[in-house]
Protein backbone atom coordinates (compact mmCIF):
# COMPACT_ATOMS: atom_id res chain seq x y z
CA UNK A 1 0.00 0.00 0.00
CA UNK A 2 1.53 3.61 -1.24
CA UNK A 3 1.63 6.11 1.88
CA UNK A 4 -1.07 8.46 1.95
CA UNK A 5 0.04 12.10 2.04
CA UNK A 6 -2.00 13.78 5.19
CA UNK A 7 -4.73 15.96 4.05
CA UNK A 8 -4.64 19.29 5.08
CA UNK A 9 -7.63 20.41 6.90
CA UNK A 10 -8.38 23.72 7.37
CA UNK A 11 -10.61 24.67 11.02
CA UNK A 12 -14.15 26.59 10.48
CA UNK A 13 -14.90 29.19 12.32
CA UNK A 14 -18.83 28.31 12.40
CA UNK A 15 -18.55 27.11 16.15
CA UNK A 16 -18.91 31.13 17.47
CA UNK A 17 -21.93 32.17 14.47
CA UNK A 18 -23.83 28.56 15.05
CA UNK A 19 -23.22 28.90 19.09
CA UNK A 20 -24.95 32.33 18.96
CA UNK A 21 -27.06 31.17 16.40
CA UNK A 22 -28.19 28.15 18.61
CA UNK A 23 -28.76 30.64 21.75
CA UNK A 24 -31.03 32.96 19.40
CA UNK A 25 -32.98 30.23 18.22
CA UNK A 26 -34.22 28.79 21.84
CA UNK A 27 -35.02 32.34 22.89
CA UNK A 28 -36.81 33.20 19.89
CA UNK A 29 -38.63 30.23 20.09
CA UNK A 30 -39.37 30.08 23.85
CA UNK A 31 -40.09 33.85 24.68
CA UNK A 32 -41.32 35.36 21.36
CA UNK A 33 -44.62 33.55 21.41
CA UNK A 34 -44.73 35.08 25.39
CA UNK A 35 -44.02 38.64 24.12
CA UNK A 36 -46.86 38.32 21.25
CA UNK A 37 -49.29 37.07 23.62
CA UNK A 38 -48.25 39.84 26.30
CA UNK A 39 -48.14 42.89 24.37
CA UNK A 40 -49.87 41.89 21.35
CA UNK A 41 -53.04 40.38 23.67
CA UNK A 42 -53.22 40.32 26.98
CA UNK A 43 -52.55 43.86 27.57
CA UNK A 44 -55.02 44.97 24.37
CA UNK A 45 -57.67 42.95 26.30
CA UNK A 46 -57.21 44.40 29.29
CA UNK A 47 -56.26 41.30 31.18
CA UNK A 48 -52.62 42.78 32.10
CA UNK A 49 -52.86 45.95 33.34
CA UNK A 50 -51.60 48.71 30.83
CA UNK A 51 -49.96 50.91 33.88
CA UNK A 52 -47.47 48.36 34.57
CA UNK A 53 -45.88 48.90 31.14
CA UNK A 54 -45.68 52.95 31.03
CA UNK A 55 -42.74 54.87 30.38
CA UNK A 56 -41.92 55.36 33.93
CA UNK A 57 -41.88 51.49 35.20
CA UNK A 58 -40.12 50.24 31.55
CA UNK A 59 -37.18 52.69 32.14
CA UNK A 60 -36.19 51.91 35.24
CA UNK A 61 -36.53 48.46 34.27
CA UNK A 62 -34.40 48.70 31.60
CA UNK A 63 -31.53 51.05 33.41
CA UNK A 64 -31.22 48.44 36.57
CA UNK A 65 -28.46 46.15 35.68
CA UNK A 66 -30.75 42.95 35.37
CA UNK A 67 -33.18 44.52 33.05
CA UNK A 68 -30.57 46.09 30.69
CA UNK A 69 -28.55 42.44 30.84
CA UNK A 70 -32.15 40.79 29.81
CA UNK A 71 -32.89 43.60 26.68
CA UNK A 72 -29.42 43.44 25.79
CA UNK A 73 -29.52 39.25 25.37
CA UNK A 74 -33.21 39.77 24.06
CA UNK A 75 -32.55 42.30 21.41
CA UNK A 76 -28.76 40.89 20.56
CA UNK A 77 -29.35 36.98 20.68
CA UNK A 78 -32.27 36.39 18.12
CA UNK A 79 -30.61 38.96 15.52
CA UNK A 80 -27.45 36.76 15.71
CA UNK A 81 -29.73 34.48 15.01
CA UNK A 82 -31.90 35.88 12.06
CA UNK A 83 -28.60 36.58 10.39
CA UNK A 84 -26.76 33.46 10.37
CA UNK A 85 -29.89 31.87 8.84
CA UNK A 86 -30.23 34.73 6.21
CA UNK A 87 -26.55 34.41 5.51
CA UNK A 88 -27.10 30.67 5.03
CA UNK A 89 -30.20 31.24 2.68
CA UNK A 90 -28.30 32.82 0.74
CA UNK A 91 -25.86 29.85 -0.18
CA UNK A 92 -29.13 27.92 -0.82
CA UNK A 93 -30.67 30.11 -2.73
CA UNK A 94 -27.55 29.38 -4.74
CA UNK A 95 -26.41 32.90 -4.49
CA UNK A 96 -22.63 32.72 -4.87
CA UNK A 97 -21.19 35.83 -5.39
CA UNK A 98 -19.08 37.72 -2.85
CA UNK A 99 -19.65 35.38 0.00
CA UNK A 100 -16.60 37.25 1.78
CA UNK A 101 -18.73 40.52 1.98
CA UNK A 102 -22.15 38.67 2.50
CA UNK A 103 -20.75 37.27 6.01
CA UNK A 104 -19.46 40.36 6.85
CA UNK A 105 -22.39 42.41 6.06
CA UNK A 106 -24.69 39.83 8.18
CA UNK A 107 -22.77 39.64 10.91
CA UNK A 108 -21.15 42.75 10.76
CA UNK A 109 -24.84 44.25 10.88
CA UNK A 110 -25.83 41.84 13.88
CA UNK A 111 -22.38 42.81 15.60
CA UNK A 112 -23.36 46.78 14.66
CA UNK A 113 -26.85 46.37 16.37
CA UNK A 114 -25.60 44.40 19.38
CA UNK A 115 -22.78 47.21 20.36
CA UNK A 116 -25.61 49.95 19.41
CA UNK A 117 -27.99 48.47 21.97
CA UNK A 118 -25.31 47.66 24.79
CA UNK A 119 -24.02 51.60 24.38
CA UNK A 120 -27.82 52.93 24.48
CA UNK A 121 -28.53 51.06 27.53
CA UNK A 122 -25.23 51.90 29.11
CA UNK A 123 -25.77 55.71 28.40
CA UNK A 124 -29.34 55.41 30.49
CA UNK A 125 -27.84 54.60 33.65
CA UNK B 1 -60.11 -11.86 -15.45
CA UNK B 2 -58.90 -8.71 -16.84
CA UNK B 3 -54.87 -8.31 -15.33
CA UNK B 4 -54.44 -4.76 -13.60
CA UNK B 5 -51.84 -2.87 -15.61
CA UNK B 6 -49.57 -0.61 -13.81
CA UNK B 7 -47.31 2.07 -15.72
CA UNK B 8 -43.81 2.96 -14.82
CA UNK B 9 -41.87 5.28 -16.15
CA UNK B 10 -37.65 5.18 -16.26
CA UNK B 11 -35.38 7.59 -17.07
CA UNK B 12 -33.07 5.70 -19.63
CA UNK B 13 -29.42 6.85 -20.59
CA UNK B 14 -26.90 5.04 -22.39
CA UNK B 15 -24.00 6.94 -23.05
CA UNK B 16 -23.16 5.02 -26.37
CA UNK B 17 -26.21 6.15 -28.24
CA UNK B 18 -27.99 8.73 -26.11
CA UNK B 19 -27.17 12.30 -26.14
CA UNK B 20 -29.26 13.13 -23.00
CA UNK B 21 -31.31 10.96 -20.69
CA UNK B 22 -35.05 9.95 -22.18
CA UNK B 23 -38.27 8.68 -20.46
CA UNK B 24 -39.60 5.52 -21.44
CA UNK B 25 -42.78 3.71 -20.46
CA UNK B 26 -42.97 0.25 -19.49
CA UNK B 27 -46.70 -1.33 -18.58
CA UNK B 28 -46.09 -3.91 -15.79
CA UNK B 29 -48.62 -6.54 -14.58
CA UNK B 30 -50.22 -5.10 -11.32
CA UNK B 31 -49.54 -7.27 -7.72
CA UNK B 32 -50.20 -5.79 -4.72
CA UNK B 33 -47.41 -7.68 -3.09
CA UNK B 34 -44.83 -6.67 -5.80
CA UNK B 35 -42.28 -4.58 -5.10
CA UNK B 36 -40.19 -1.72 -7.51
CA UNK B 37 -37.32 -4.09 -7.50
CA UNK B 38 -39.22 -6.79 -8.56
CA UNK B 39 -40.86 -4.79 -11.24
CA UNK B 40 -37.78 -3.82 -12.67
CA UNK B 41 -36.64 -7.68 -12.89
CA UNK B 42 -39.99 -8.02 -14.88
CA UNK B 43 -38.94 -5.56 -17.53
CA UNK B 44 -35.30 -6.57 -17.88
CA UNK B 45 -37.03 -10.14 -18.22
CA UNK B 46 -40.03 -9.77 -20.56
CA UNK B 47 -39.88 -6.20 -21.77
CA UNK B 48 -36.82 -4.72 -22.23
CA UNK B 49 -33.76 -6.83 -21.82
CA UNK B 50 -31.22 -3.58 -22.13
CA UNK B 51 -31.97 -1.91 -18.82
CA UNK B 52 -29.64 -1.17 -16.50
CA UNK B 53 -30.27 -1.31 -12.46
CA UNK B 54 -28.43 -2.49 -9.56
CA UNK B 55 -29.72 -4.66 -6.74
CA UNK B 56 -28.09 -7.35 -4.70
CA UNK B 57 -30.15 -8.98 -1.90
CA UNK B 58 -33.72 -7.82 -2.38
CA UNK B 59 -34.48 -7.01 1.28
CA UNK B 60 -32.91 -3.90 2.10
CA UNK B 61 -29.52 -5.00 3.09
CA UNK B 62 -26.70 -4.76 0.34
CA UNK B 63 -28.19 -0.95 0.08
CA UNK B 64 -27.38 -1.18 -3.84
CA UNK B 65 -31.25 -0.54 -5.54
CA UNK B 66 -31.55 3.01 -4.52
CA UNK B 67 -33.21 5.04 -6.86
CA UNK B 68 -35.41 7.90 -6.96
CA UNK B 69 -39.45 7.15 -7.28
CA UNK B 70 -41.17 9.81 -8.29
CA UNK B 71 -38.72 11.92 -7.13
CA UNK B 72 -38.07 10.53 -3.58
CA UNK B 73 -34.87 8.76 -2.86
CA UNK B 74 -36.15 4.85 -2.18
CA UNK B 75 -34.67 1.07 -1.92
CA UNK B 76 -36.67 -0.42 -4.93
CA UNK B 77 -36.84 -3.94 -2.71
CA UNK B 78 -38.20 -1.64 -0.28
CA UNK B 79 -40.84 0.29 -1.62
CA UNK B 80 -44.21 -1.82 -3.65
CA UNK B 81 -46.65 -0.80 -5.85
CA UNK B 82 -49.23 -1.01 -4.00
CA UNK B 83 -48.66 2.37 -2.18
CA UNK B 84 -48.79 4.14 -5.66
CA UNK B 85 -51.42 2.07 -7.70
CA UNK B 86 -53.65 3.29 -9.58
CA UNK B 87 -51.10 6.39 -10.55
CA UNK B 88 -48.35 5.94 -12.74
CA UNK B 89 -44.68 5.74 -10.85
CA UNK B 90 -41.54 7.34 -12.20
CA UNK B 91 -38.16 5.92 -11.38
CA UNK B 92 -34.92 8.19 -12.28
CA UNK B 93 -31.06 7.10 -10.83
CA UNK B 94 -30.36 8.76 -7.57
CA UNK B 95 -30.27 12.61 -7.37
CA UNK B 96 -27.06 14.20 -6.98
CA UNK B 97 -24.91 11.35 -8.32
CA UNK B 98 -23.94 11.31 -11.54
CA UNK B 99 -25.59 8.69 -13.91
CA UNK B 100 -23.62 5.75 -15.56
CA UNK B 101 -26.25 3.84 -17.51
CA UNK B 102 -29.94 4.09 -17.31
CA UNK B 103 -30.68 3.68 -13.56
CA UNK B 104 -27.30 2.76 -12.01
CA UNK B 105 -25.22 6.04 -11.05
CA UNK B 106 -21.32 6.56 -10.11
CA UNK B 107 -20.73 6.52 -6.48
CA UNK B 108 -17.15 6.70 -6.27
CA UNK B 109 -17.21 10.63 -4.93
CA UNK B 110 -19.48 8.73 -2.00
CA UNK B 111 -17.24 5.99 -1.45
CA UNK B 112 -14.01 7.77 -1.18
CA UNK B 113 -15.64 10.07 1.48
CA UNK B 114 -16.39 6.61 3.20
CA UNK B 115 -12.77 5.80 2.95
CA UNK B 116 -11.86 9.35 3.84
CA UNK B 117 -13.23 9.16 7.79
CA UNK B 118 -10.78 6.48 8.50
CA UNK B 119 -14.03 4.04 8.93
CA UNK B 120 -11.88 1.87 11.20
CA UNK B 121 -11.09 1.03 15.19
CA UNK B 122 -7.93 3.00 15.42
CA UNK B 123 -6.75 1.40 18.62
CA UNK B 124 -4.96 3.23 21.74
CA UNK B 125 -1.39 3.28 21.53
CA UNK B 126 1.14 2.54 24.72
CA UNK B 127 4.18 4.75 24.89
CA UNK B 128 6.12 2.99 22.79
CA UNK B 129 3.83 3.69 20.24
CA UNK B 130 2.52 0.23 19.86
CA UNK B 131 -1.24 -0.95 19.96
CA UNK B 132 -2.22 -3.91 22.70
CA UNK B 133 -0.87 -7.15 22.09
CA UNK B 134 -3.56 -9.98 21.24
CA UNK B 135 -2.27 -11.73 24.32
CA UNK B 136 -3.26 -8.88 26.92
CA UNK B 137 -6.90 -9.71 26.01
CA UNK B 138 -9.52 -8.28 23.95
CA UNK B 139 -11.02 -4.46 23.74
CA UNK B 140 -14.15 -4.95 26.64
CA UNK B 141 -17.11 -3.18 25.78
CA UNK B 142 -20.59 -2.92 28.50
CA UNK B 143 -24.11 -2.66 26.47
CA UNK B 144 -24.53 0.90 27.47
CA UNK B 145 -21.34 1.80 25.76
CA UNK B 146 -22.26 0.01 22.58
CA UNK B 147 -25.62 1.60 22.81
CA UNK B 148 -23.83 5.29 22.55
CA UNK B 149 -22.97 3.94 18.41
CA UNK B 150 -25.30 1.17 17.46
CA UNK B 151 -27.97 3.12 15.63
CA UNK B 152 -25.47 4.75 13.57
CA UNK B 153 -23.36 1.54 12.85
CA UNK B 154 -26.35 0.35 11.33
CA UNK B 155 -25.66 2.33 7.98
CA UNK B 156 -25.87 0.58 4.47
CA UNK B 157 -24.35 2.46 2.37
CA UNK B 158 -27.03 3.13 -0.15
CA UNK B 159 -26.62 6.66 -0.79
CA UNK B 160 -30.47 7.71 -0.11
CA UNK B 161 -28.67 10.64 2.21
CA UNK B 162 -26.75 11.94 -0.29
CA UNK B 163 -29.63 11.86 -3.25
CA UNK B 164 -31.79 13.96 -0.23
CA UNK B 165 -29.16 16.37 0.85
CA UNK B 166 -29.78 19.86 -0.40
CA UNK B 167 -26.52 20.70 1.01
CA UNK B 168 -24.38 18.19 -1.04
CA UNK B 169 -26.33 19.13 -4.13
CA UNK B 170 -24.84 22.67 -3.87
CA UNK B 171 -21.47 21.88 -2.59
CA UNK B 172 -19.90 18.11 -3.98
CA UNK B 173 -17.37 18.87 -1.50
CA UNK B 174 -19.57 18.36 1.89
CA UNK B 175 -18.31 15.24 3.25
CA UNK B 176 -22.48 14.32 3.26
CA UNK B 177 -24.82 12.55 6.35
CA UNK B 178 -23.67 8.75 5.86
CA UNK B 179 -19.84 9.46 5.92
CA UNK B 180 -20.39 11.85 8.71
CA UNK B 181 -22.49 9.24 10.69
CA UNK B 182 -20.05 6.90 10.02
CA UNK B 183 -16.95 9.01 11.93
CA UNK B 184 -19.65 9.51 14.38
CA UNK B 185 -19.98 5.89 14.57
CA UNK B 186 -16.39 5.52 15.42
CA UNK B 187 -16.05 8.49 17.16
CA UNK B 188 -17.93 7.50 19.88
CA UNK B 189 -16.94 3.93 20.02
CA UNK B 190 -15.20 3.50 23.33
CA UNK B 191 -12.86 1.02 21.57
CA UNK B 192 -11.64 3.98 19.29
CA UNK B 193 -8.60 6.36 19.64
CA UNK B 194 -8.84 8.29 16.69
CA UNK B 195 -11.18 10.87 17.84
CA UNK B 196 -8.25 13.71 17.58
CA UNK B 197 -7.74 12.56 14.30
CA UNK B 198 -11.25 12.46 12.44
CA UNK B 199 -12.07 15.86 14.61
CA UNK B 200 -9.48 17.65 11.96
CA UNK B 201 -11.87 16.24 9.65
CA UNK B 202 -15.32 17.16 11.32
CA UNK B 203 -14.00 20.59 11.73
CA UNK B 204 -13.56 21.68 8.30
CA UNK B 205 -16.66 23.97 6.85
CA UNK B 206 -16.92 20.63 4.51
CA UNK B 207 -17.47 18.76 7.43
CA UNK B 208 -20.37 18.83 9.83
CA UNK B 209 -20.46 22.82 9.15
CA UNK B 210 -21.96 22.40 5.65
CA UNK B 211 -25.33 21.31 7.46
CA UNK B 212 -27.72 23.38 7.73
CA UNK B 213 -29.94 20.57 9.58
CA UNK B 214 -32.74 20.22 6.51
CA UNK B 215 -33.16 16.83 8.09
CA UNK B 216 -34.61 15.06 5.02
CA UNK B 217 -31.88 12.43 5.28
CA UNK B 218 -32.71 11.37 8.52
CA UNK B 219 -36.25 11.08 6.42
CA UNK B 220 -35.28 8.79 3.21
CA UNK B 221 -33.07 6.60 5.71
CA UNK B 222 -34.59 2.87 5.27
CA UNK B 223 -32.20 1.79 8.45
CA UNK B 224 -33.93 4.24 10.79
CA UNK B 225 -29.85 5.40 11.36
CA UNK B 226 -30.83 9.11 11.48
CA UNK B 227 -27.58 10.84 9.92
CA UNK B 228 -29.20 14.47 10.79
CA UNK B 229 -28.95 13.72 14.42
CA UNK B 230 -25.07 12.16 13.89
CA UNK B 231 -24.41 15.41 12.49
CA UNK B 232 -25.87 18.02 15.28
CA UNK B 233 -24.20 15.49 17.95
CA UNK B 234 -20.78 15.96 15.79
CA UNK B 235 -21.34 19.95 15.65
CA UNK B 236 -21.81 19.99 19.69
CA UNK B 237 -18.27 17.75 19.69
CA UNK B 238 -16.77 20.15 16.86
CA UNK B 239 -18.13 22.99 19.16
CA UNK B 240 -16.12 21.99 22.31
CA UNK B 241 -13.30 21.09 20.14
CA UNK B 242 -13.01 24.54 18.69
CA UNK B 243 -13.35 26.09 22.37
CA UNK B 244 -10.34 23.81 23.47
CA UNK B 245 -8.14 24.62 20.09
CA UNK B 246 -8.58 28.43 21.36
CA UNK B 247 -6.93 28.23 24.46
CA UNK B 248 -4.76 25.01 23.30
CA UNK B 249 -3.20 25.69 20.10
CA UNK B 250 -1.77 23.09 18.53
Amino acid sequence: MTEQKEKKYIRSHEPIFWGLFGAGGMLTAFLTPVMILITGLLIPLGIIDKGNFNYQTLHSFATSWYGAAIVLVLVALPLWHTLHRIFHALHDLGVKRGRDWQQVLCYGFAFAVSVFTFTILLQMF
Amino acid sequence: MNQKIIEIDILRYRPEEDDHPFTQTFDVPYSADMSILEALQYIKDHLDSSISFRWSCRMAICGSCGLMVNGVPKLGCKAFLRDYFPKRISLEPLANFPIERDLVVVMDDFINKLEEIKPYIIPEKNEAGDKKCLSEGAYKQTPEQMEKYRQFSMCINCGLCYAACPQYALDKKFIGPAALTLLARYNRDNRDAGSAERMKIVNQEEGVWGCTFVGYCSVVCPKGVDPAAAIQLLKVESSKDYLIGMFKPE
